[in-house]
């Protein structure tokens, strides 16, 4: 067990024209359970195969503790690595296939044994141990990888690279508890790859988001979820992501469009903003409510357990007029701005912002129904250049038009 | 449009892939949900005539297409995996079925292709090879070709299964919209129960082979017939406890709570009616994780005494792992983040309005006293261990 | 099968688990594929099994010239079966099939395990590698002819004069079944790596990082990793290899024409020397059968055994 620390670590496949993984220093502490949360191609598993050795990077330095391992090979690392398929010894059992790092260490036998059975006995797999390994089911298979990496003394860390991919979806519940809790169990320093939110939020102690080959922002998941940094993070996080709508500061105060949501908080100049608003944090209403921006619901998914009223907003005070024909319109309709930030006359009544509100099963609202959308205090953000530039905070009392 | 099967079997290797299928598909969007193995990707293919089945009969709009070759038959498959010709570019890609049936002008074939590029937001990637586009793209690009002709059936097979989280959510808005009013019968299948909830369509559940059942997602969601059915549309997955039903009342785990009526209204068989006096019998009692509270029941909320397994924080919910009576494991969700300690107890309630009762091997739904008993929704026997 | 159609209900209480297979009530299949078989049912008609039966004709026939013939049943098969010098013919290449296989297999195994998996020196690996297979047989053995001649030829030459060692294919006879057979290995092990190495490049990368993480040996990532999907192709390999060198005929031919002695008489050389050479039709035939019925016994054997090892 150590911390694992990254020192200006970055790596380009093409000789250095563009960075695969941009030069970067990051330090994984000893213990935590990590989620490298990114889209596909961001680099995040390029950063992993780094820190298994299987990938040199093109410049940087690389510890664990205070021993440089920066040319060190793989097998030198004491790393354990789980791929997005099960990589398995299809010919040996489950036990061989548990016992085979062991072996290859040349580790006593009577030693063999009983790390073989006290992983075993961790993983739930004891009445398979006799079974050949390619008769597993694909999410016992991936107990039995992850496992192999486990028997080993001295694993300095725990890699998984999208382990659950091949897993159906009911059975990803489970076996994402059962990592956490041998996580828990072992101590080890995990480190999980994912492009899916759920399974990072609910997996580790702390997520990385990637972004481009650059960690965008690192942090509890509660933390992302609450305060995202950047608006790739409140779009990544969350499901689904933060709604993200043109505002504009004026005398302090927050407007979308003609509407203004609440006072600006941090020192921030007039003039554009975006503004951030989880589903969660954005309530809607019928009756008109100061502050609050006038909306007219397009569409209400019934996912079930909640539901999700898509609203169009447009920053006036009267909600937009109903459609008289054709479909409404769907989230698509976005280019087009209202209100002072572009300048666009107000006229243009049919013109909008699509907005999700996540609201309880059973929402009472229906498309074309006209409502007002309020922000949560202080759980809406300010953003320039997609980067948090400042908060919002209730009006109190003051400024309301 | 409409697609029916009749009696439709496959049995491969010694093993019943498809079990005596009987559907009638109408035009726009039919959900085919299950988990994996169900039969979904079987069953596709052999609508789309890839596989010959066993026995049975396809017909599509009145004709007999059962042995009729696939050349022939007017369909499109759009894949799981994305699935290009690799050598050609975006433009030639989707023009591809459009050269092939020879049944339009060049200038048909080119303003056919810009509008369904359009319509798939890959409008300005008609250039580009499939490599040089992201899975999104790329995946585009397939349900595009697969849009280009007009056919009577389209076919999609756990088309954003490939997909980065993200993708999938975004992609599934756009299709969503894209089928509705379609004039093909569409059938869309997936193992994902928010994807099968988003699109709020006609809903096939398939397991082992079968149909499981049909109707309403939004009413199979409300009132599952079976507990396949509960289960293949739960997300995160169902709350299992095991129960009897002894003299009009539901004992489960030393508590019990009065038998709501029957669901739906027993017929003849008493024993069939919880709620009847009887010998006792032994149920399933299921409830989604969300339906779960910790601290705070109402009068008439059934209280489980817990030990904490592990808290998972997510910022919108918490998903609290509860171990009941030392041996049964409960996932609680609740809203917003919330602090647990690993091994201290705690107290689970359940609103018995939440629970759903089915008998011992999960076939039938017994009851569900959130929901009026009235409703004609015909169910499936179901052998869940079979 | 019911009539009726249903949307709900599977009509559960059939359990249909049981039932047997309902081909029966198959539709009829697109029978036109048969028109598709035609061409080569009509070309292996001509090219295999015509000829085939001529052959059957002439084994149980004397036959002093066209017109004058007389059936004498299994007569030839028993004395082809009893002649000592088939019989010697038959263990020499039984010996010779054996040696090839035992050498081509494993190197050709080695070669492709050693080939690069990406990069620029996967072509220059690829185009040397196969080189020897791009050449016709008749040349191949025309090149070792001289190649191995003890007075003018670059190879017998060194191991004469530099080596030392007294080498010389025509006259004696280990130098000439060596000859032959390091002409096979150079000619044909490229085919059995070629194989290996496609089916080496499909195995994914994970498998062999993960190999490198579990701390295997070279050896124990090749046993546990490699081995286990080369099965496919090695059965194919062996048995190509095995018809291949059962049947060899060009090569002798050419460089030693079965001498010196009988020392490189393989069957096929002495089958063409009783039906060409001699113009011995009714043994000629006789022998052909026997050869080519033991060739097809060898190889099912070979084909059950391999693929029933890996169940």
């Amino acid at each position: 067990m150590a911390d694992i620390r990254l020192e200006g670590v970055g790596h380009s496949y093409d000789g250095g024209r563009t960075w695969a993984l941009k030069p970067m220093t990051w330090t994984w502490r000893s213990g935590r359970a990590y989620a490298l949360l990114g889209p596909s191609g961001c680099g995040k598993t390029t950063l992993l195969n780094i820190i298994s050795g299987l990938l040199t990077p093109t410049t940087g330095r690389i510890w664990f503790d205070d021993r440089e391992v920066t040319t060190v090979p793989t097998a030198g690392r004491d790393i354990a690595q789980v791929f997005q398929f099960p990589v398995l010894y299809e010919e040996m059992s489950v036990y061989d296939n548990l016992a085979f790092p062991l072996r290859n260490r040349k580790y006593p036998k009577a030693e063999v044994d009983r790390r073989v059975r006290r992983v075993s006995g961790m993983l739930g797999l004891d009445d398979h141990l006799r079974r050949r390994s390619r008769r597993l089911d694909p999410g016992r298979q991936q107990i039995v990888s992850l496992g192999r990496g486990l028997v080993r003394s001295g694993v300095a860390a725990v890699l998984l690279d999208e382990p659950l991919t091949v897993v159906d979806p009911a059975m990803k519940w489970t076996l994402r508890s059962t990592l956490k809790e041998i996580h828990r169990d072992t101590g080890h320093t995990f480190i999980y790859v994912t492009h899916d939110q759920t399974e990072a939020l609910t997996f580790a102690d702390e997520v990385v988001v990637v972004k481009d080959g650059e960690i965008v922002q690192a942090g509890e998941p509660t933390e992302l979820f609450l305060s995202p940094a950047h608006e790739f993070v409140g779009h990544f996080i969350g499901s689904p992501g933060m709604n993200v709508l043109p505002a504009e500061i004026l005398d302090g105060l927050v407007r979308v469009g003609r509407a203004a949501v609440g006072r600006a908080v941090g020192d921030l100049p007039a003039g554009p903003v975006r503004i951030g608003i989880r589903p969660e944090f954005a309530v809607l209403d019928s009756a008109g409510s100061t502050p609050g921006v006038a909306g007219r619901v397009t569409g209400v998914d019934r996912m079930g357990s909640y539901d999700l009223v898509h609203v169009l907003v447009n920053g006036h005070d009267e909600p937009p007029p109903a459609e008289r024909d054709g479909p409404p319109p769907t989230e698509r309709t976005t280019g087009r701005t209202t209100g002072r930030t572009t300048g666009r006359s107000d006229q243009d009544g049919n013109a909008g912002h699509p907005l999700v509100v996540k609201t309880e099963a059973g929402s009472r609202f229906e498309p074309g129904d006209a409502g007002f959308v309020r922000f949560a205090a202080d759980r809406a953000f300010l953003f320039r250049d997609a980067v948090r530039c400042g908060t919002v905070a209730p009006l109190n009392g003051r400024g309301e038009e | 449009m409409a697609l029916i099967l009749d009696g439709v079997r496959l049995r491969r290797r010694g093993e019943i892939w498809l079990d005596d299928i009987s559907l009638e598909l109408s035009s726009g969007m039919t959900m085919l949900v299950g988990p994996m193995s169900a039969g979904k990707t079987t069953l596709m293919r052999v609508v789309a005539g890839l596989l010959p089945p066993d026995a049975g009969r396809i017909t599509v709009n009145g004709t007999d297409v059962t042995s009729v070759s696939v050349r022939k038959r007017s369909v499109a498959f759009v894949y799981q995996q994305f699935i290009n010709y690799p050598s050609l570019s975006v433009y030639e890609n989707i023009a591809s079925p459009l050269r092939l049936a020879r049944d339009l002008p060049r200038a048909g074939i080119d303003r056919r292709v810009r509008e369904v590029a359009e319509l798939m937001g890959i409008g300005d990637l008609l250039g580009r090879r499939p490599a040089e586009l992201s899975g999104g793209q790329q995946q585009r690009t397939a349900i595009a070709r697969a849009l280009a002709r007009p056919v009577d059936v389209l076919l999609l097979d756990e088309p954003l299964a490939n997909l980065d989280f993200k993708l999938r959510e975004q992609l599934r808005a756009d299709l969503r919209s894209m089928f509705q009013g379609s004039s093909s019968v569409v059938l869309y299948s997936t193992a994902d129960p928010a994807e099968a909830l988003t699109f709020a369509a006609p809903t096939v559940v398939l397991g082992e082979g079968r149909v499981r059942h049909v109707g309403e997602v939004a009413e199979m969601y409300a009132r599952p017939p079976t507990l396949a059915v509960a289960a293949a549309l739960s997300d995160p997955p169902l709350n299992l406890l095991p129960g009897v039903v002894r003299a009009g009342r539901v004992e489960c785990l030393g508590t019990s709570f009065p038998a709501p009526p029957a669901h739906p209204p027993a017929h003849s068989p008493a024993q069939d009616d919880p709620a009847q006096d009887g010998p006792a019998q032994d149920v399933v009692l299921a409830v989604r994780p969300h339906h779960v509270t910790i601290g705070g029941g109402g009068p008439g909320t059934l209280a489980f005494p817990a030990e904490i397994r592990l808290a998972e924080v997510t910022g919108s919910a918490t998903f609290l792992h509860l171990l009941l009576a030392g041996r049964l494991h409960l996932v609680a969700q609740l809203p917003g983040t919330q602090l647990f300690v690993p091994g201290e107890s705690t107290t689970a309630f359940v609103d018995p309005a939440h629970l759903f009762v089915f008998d011992e091997n999960g076939g039938r739904l017994l009851a569900a006293s959130a929901v009026s008993a009235v409703s004609t929704a015909s169910t499936a026997e179901v052998d869940l261990h079979g | 099968m019911t009539d009726q159609i249903t949307d709900a209900t599977d009509g559960g209480a059939a359990a249909p688990r049981d039932e047997p297979d309902r081909r029966a009530d198959a539709k009829p299949r697109n029978n036109r594929a048969w028109l598709l078989v035609l061409p080569v049912v009509v070309s292996v008609t001509f090219t295999a099994l015509i000829p085939l039966m001529t052959v059957v004709n002439y084994s149980v026939q004397d036959i002093f010239s066209p017109n004058d013939r007389i059936f004498v049943g299994l007569e030839w098969f028993r004395a082809v079966t009893r002649d000592p010098e088939i019989r010697a013919a038959f263990l020499r290449t039984l010996l010779f099939s054996a040696q090839v296989l035992l050498i081509e297999i494993p190197l050709g195994v080695a070669i492709a395990v050693a080939m690069p998996r990406r990069g620029f020196w996967v072509s220059v690996a690829l185009v040397v590698v196969a080189l020897p297979l791009l050449i016709p047989w008749n040349v191949v053995g025309t090149i070792w002819q001289i190649f191995a001649r003890a007075d003018i030829g670059l190879g017998g030459w060194t191991i004469n004069h530099v080596l030392g060692i007294d080498f010389n294919y025509t006259l004696d006879s280990t130098d000439a079944w060596l000859t032959v057979l390091i002409m096979d290995v150079w000619h044909w092990t490229p085919l059995v790596a070629l194989l290996a190495y496609a089916a080496l490049r499909s195995i994914p990368d994970p498998y062999f990082q993960a190999a490198q993480i579990d701390g295997a040996s070279a050896w124990a990532t090749f046993r546990r990793i490699q081995l286990p999907r080369l099965r496919g192709v090695l059965t194919i390999a062996i048995l190509l290899r095995f018809m291949d060198s059962f049947m060899i005929y060009t090569e002798p031919f050419v460089v030693t024409g079965g001498g010196p002695g009988n020392a490189t008489s393989f069957l096929s050389v002495l089958l063409s020397k009783i039906a060409v050479g001699q113009f011995d039709l009714g043994p000629a035939g006789a022998f052909s059968l026997l050869y080519f019925l033991i060739v097809q016994i060898v190889s099912y054997v070979f084909f059950t055994v391999l693929t029933r090892t890996g169940r």
